[in-house]
C-alpha cells in the first residue's frame, strides 16, 4: 500500500530481530509440550513416539490434586484480596492528593524490584519470630505481598484516566454514592479490575519462593513439581503437567490483557464529523 | 425585588479555599422561569458558585435557598437541579438511549414509557435516530445536547449550565445559543447560565450577574447593565467605555453638581449612587453616543474640541480615537457610516468636535 504513514514503514532489521527475539523466548518452553507428548522417559532426541501416557498418569496422583487444590485456594484468595486492596489504593492515589503521594506509590511497588528470595526469608524470620505457624495463609500472605504492586499497577491507569465529573454527573441525575459506584464508577474500572485479578491470580499460581519458604505440608502446585524433579521416572509427567499450566496460563495473561485494553480504545474523543 | 419572588436565594454565601477566598460575601435572587447569567472573567468564582448550587461544593459560610428549601444539607443527588458540564460528562460505557435515560431508573416507569420520554426529548433536542450511537461517536455539538436532553428528561427545577457552548466553534455557537434559549422558553425552566462572553450573557439572558473577583457586581437587565453600568469595573467589562474623572461639588434634589475634568461643572441625575460632596468619581459615555463633527458645532450644548489621533474601518462602522486636551484617556468615538465615504478621508492630527446629548452621560459609584 502507498498510504502507509512515515511511522507504519515496514522495517526490515526490527522484524528480523523480533524474530529472533520470540524464537529464543519460546523455543525452549515449546520444548515442553514437546516431550509431553514423547513415549519415552529420557528427553532427548529422537523423539521415540506419541502418546497421551503421562498425561493419563496425572489423574492417577492424589498428591498432585491436593497440592492443585492448595494453589487454587491461594491464588483465588490472593487476587481477590490484592485487587480489593489495588481498587482502594489506586483510587486514594488518583482520588486525593495525598501528602509524600510519589513516596506512597514507590513503596507499593517496592517489592516488584526486591528479590523474592530475600521477601521470603524476611517474612520466614518474621513470622518464626511471632510464633506463626507456616501454613497456607503465610503462603497467601507472601503471594499478596508480590502480587500488590502489579494489582496497582494494572489499576492505576484504569483510575487515572477515570474523569471525576461523571460520579458528578451521576450524582447530578439522582443517583446516591452506592448507585453511582454500580452504574459508573464499576462500568468505567471494570476491565481494570479484571485484568488485575487475572494476571494476580496467574502470578500467584506459579510463584514458588515464597511458597518454598512460607509453607509447611501443604505444598502448592509449583513446589509439587519441584519435588517430583529428585524422580527421574516423573519427568515425563512433570513435562505434561507443566504444559498444562502453561497453557492455562497463556490464556489468562492472553484474557487480561485483551480485557484491559477494552474500553481504552473507545475512550470519548470529539466525533470528526463536526457540525451536524 | 421582593423576596417572595426569588425562586433561588443567595444569602451572604462565602467560599473558601484553605485560605484563599473564591466566593465573597455573594447576595442575589434569581426568579422563577428566568435565564440567569453569571458573567465574568476565568477564575472569578463562576463554576464555583454553580457548584455550590448543584451541591457538588459546601458554602463556608451562607445559605442558598431552592423554592424555598434551605440547600445546606441536602446532597447533589437531592437536589431538584441538573447540570450540563463544562465538558458535558457523557458516560462512556453507555450510548446516547442510557445516558439520557439514566437519571430515570428511580422512576420505576415501565420501559415502553420510558422509552418513549427518550424519543420525545430526542426530538425536542433535534437528535432524532441518535439513540444506539455511542458517546464518541457525537460531535461536539451532539455532545452537548445529550447532555441537555438528559439533565432536562428529569423536569429539574432548575438547571444550571457551565459554559456549555465554550467548546463549539463560532458558528455552531451561535445555533447553539438560539435553540437553548428556544428551549428555555418551551420548558419554562429556570437556567442558570455560566459564561465568560459578554455578548452570549447579553443575547441570552433574562438578568445578568456580573462577577469579579469572587463578588458579584451588579446583577441587571441586558440593556441595564449596558446603559447604567453602576462602577467602572462593570462598565469596562460590558463593551467599550469612556470616563471622565470628577469631584463631586454639592448633592441637591437628586442631583449632583460634578467637576469633571476638561468639562467644567456640570449637573447630572444621582441615580443610585451613595456619592456626597467631595467625593472622587468618574462620569461616563458610550463611543456610539458621542457625534463627531469636523467643524465646530454651532448652539451652546456642552462640545469638546480635541484632535483627531486613529481611525479604524470597521466597514459597518468607523472608530475614532480622539485626543482631548485636559482628558487622560483618549476618547473612543464609533459612527455608523451612512454615507459612502464613511470613515475614509479622515486625516490624523485634523481638529475634531464631540458633543451628545444631554442623557447620554451618567455618573458611575465611588470609584
Ligand atoms: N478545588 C479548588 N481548590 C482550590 N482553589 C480552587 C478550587 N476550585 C477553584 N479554585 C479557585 O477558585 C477560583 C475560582 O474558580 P472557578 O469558580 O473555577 O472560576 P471560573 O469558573 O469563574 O473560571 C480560581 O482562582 C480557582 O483557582
Ligand atoms: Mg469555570
Amino acid at each position: 500500500m502507498s498510504d502507509v504513514s512515515y511511522i507504519r514503514r515496514p522495517n526490515r532489521l526490527l522484524q528480523i530481530y523480533a524474530c529472533i527475539f520470540l524464537i529464543v523466548l519460546y523455543v525452549p518452553v515449546l520444548f515442553i509440550p514437546l516431550f509431553s507428548f514423547n513415549d519415552s522417559i529420557y528427553v532427548r532426541f529422537p523423539l521415540q513416539g506419541f502418546t497421551t501416557n503421562w498425561y493419563a498418569d496425572l489423574m492417577r496422583r492424589d498428591p498432585l490434586w491436593a497440592a492443585l487444590m492448595n494453589s487454587l485456594r491461594v491464588g483465588l484468595s490472593v487476587a481477590v484480596i490484592s485487587t480489593f486492596l489495588g481498587v482502594l489504593a489506586a483510587r486514594a492515589i488518583t482520588r486525593y492528593r495525598l501528602a509524600g503521594q510519589n513516596a506512597l506509590v514507590a513503596f507499593i511497588m517496592l517489592p516488584l524490584v526486591i528479590p523474592g528470595i530475600i521477601f521470603g526469608v524476611a517474612l520466614l524470620v518474621l513470622m518464626s519470630r511471632m510464633g506463626v505457624p507456616l501454613s497456607l495463609y503465610t503462603v497467601a500472605l507472601g503471594h499478596l505481598i508480590v502480587c500488590l504492586p502489579f494489582a496497582v499497577a494494572t489499576l492505576l491507569p484504569r483510575f487515572e484516566g477515570f474523569d471525576r465529573s461523571m460520579e458528578e454527573a451521576s450524582a447530578d441525575l439522582g443517583e446516591n454514592p452506592w448507585w453511582t459506584f454500580w452504574r459508573v464508577t464499576f462500568p468505567i474500572v471494570y476491565p481494570g479490575v479484571v485484568a488485575s485479578f487475572l494476571l494476580t491470580f496467574t502470578i500467584s499460581f506459579d510463584e514458588f519462593i515464597m511458597a518454598f519458604f512460607l509453607s509447611s505440608t501443604d505444598a502448592t502446585l509449583p513446589m509439587y513439581i519441584w519435588s517430583q524433579l529428585r524422580f527421574p521416572r516423573e519427568f515425563p509427567s512433570v513435562l505434561a503437567l507443566s504444559s498444562i499450566i502453561l497453557l492455562v496460563s497463556f490464556a489468562l495473561v492472553f484474557l487480561a490483557l485483551r480485557i484491559g485494553r477494552l474500553g481504552s480504545v473507545r475512550k470519548p474523543g470529539a466525533g470528526s464529523n463536526g457540525a451536524d | 425585588m421582593t423576596s417572595t419572588d426569588a425562586f433561588i436565594a443567595i444569602r451572604e454565601v462565602e467560599k473558601f479555599y484553605g485560605s484563599f477566598q473564591a466566593i465573597a460575601n455573594v447576595s442575589m435572587d434569581i426568579r422563577h422561569g428566568e435565564f440567569f447569567s453569571l458573567l465574568g472573567a476565568s477564575g472569578c468564582g463562576k463554576t464555583t458558585l454553580l457548584r455550590m448550587l448543584a451541591g457538588f461544593e459546601s458554602a463556608s459560610s451562607g445559605e442558598i435557598c431552592i423554592d424555598g428549601q434551605p440547600m445546606s444539607e441536602v446532597p447533589p443527588y437531592l437536589r431538584p437541579v441538573n447540570m450540563v458540564f463544562q465538558n458535558y460528562a457523557i458516560f462512556p460505557h453507555l450510548n446516547v438511549r442510557d445516558n439520557i435515560a439514566y437519571g430515570l431508573r428511580r422512576l420505576r416507569l415501565p420501559r415502553s414509557k420510558r422509552h418513549e420520554m427518550v424519543e420525545e426529548i430526542l426530538d425536542l433536542v433535534k437528535l432524532p435516530g441518535y439513540g444506539d450511537r455511542r458517546a464518541n461517536e457525537l460531535s461536539g455539538g451532539q455532545r452537548q445536547r445529550v447532555a441537555l436532553a438528559r439533565a432536562l428528561i428529569l423536569r429539574p427545577k432548575v438547571l444550571l449550565l457551565d459554559e456549555p457552548l465554550g467548546a463549539l466553534d463560532k458558528q455552531l455557537r451561535e445555533q447553539m445559543q438560539v435553540e437553548l434559549r428556544r428551549l428555555q422558553r418551551s420548558v419554562g425552566i429556570t437556567f442558570v447560565f455560566v459564561t465568560h462572553d459578554q455578548e452570549e450573557a447579553l443575547t441570552l439572558s433574562d438578568r445578568i450577574a456580573v462577577m469579579a473577583g469572587g463578588r458579584v457586581l451588579q446583577v441587571d437587565t441586558p440593556s441595564r447593565l449596558y446603559e447604567a453600568p453602576r462602577s467602572r469595573e462593570v462598565a469596562n467589562f460590558i463593551g467599550t467605555m469612556n470616563f471622565l474623572g470628577a469631584r463631586v461639588v454639592s448633592r441637591a434634589n437628586g442631583h449632583l453638581r460634578l467637576d469633571i475634568e476638561a468639562l467644567g461643572q456640570l449637573d447630572l441625575p444621582a441615580g443610585g449612587t451613595p456619592l456626597s460632596e467631595g467625593d472622587r468619581t468618574c462620569v461616563a459615555i458610550r463611543p456610539e453616543k458621542i457625534t463627531l463633527h469636523k467643524d465646530r458645532p454651532g448652539g451652546d450644548a456642552p462640545a469638546l474640541s480635541g484632535t483627531l489621533e486613529m481611525t479604524t474601518y470597521l466597514g459597518e462602522r468607523s472608530h475614532f480615537h480622539v485626543r482631548v486636551p485636559g482628558c487622560d484617556n483618549s476618547f473612543s468615538v464609533s459612527a455608523q457610516n451612512n454615507t459612502i465615504q464613511g470613515g475614509e478621508g479622515q486625516a490624523s492630527g485634523r481638529p475634531v468636535w464631540l458633543t451628545w446629548r444631554d442623557d447620554a452621560l451618567f455618573v458611575l459609584g465611588k470609584d
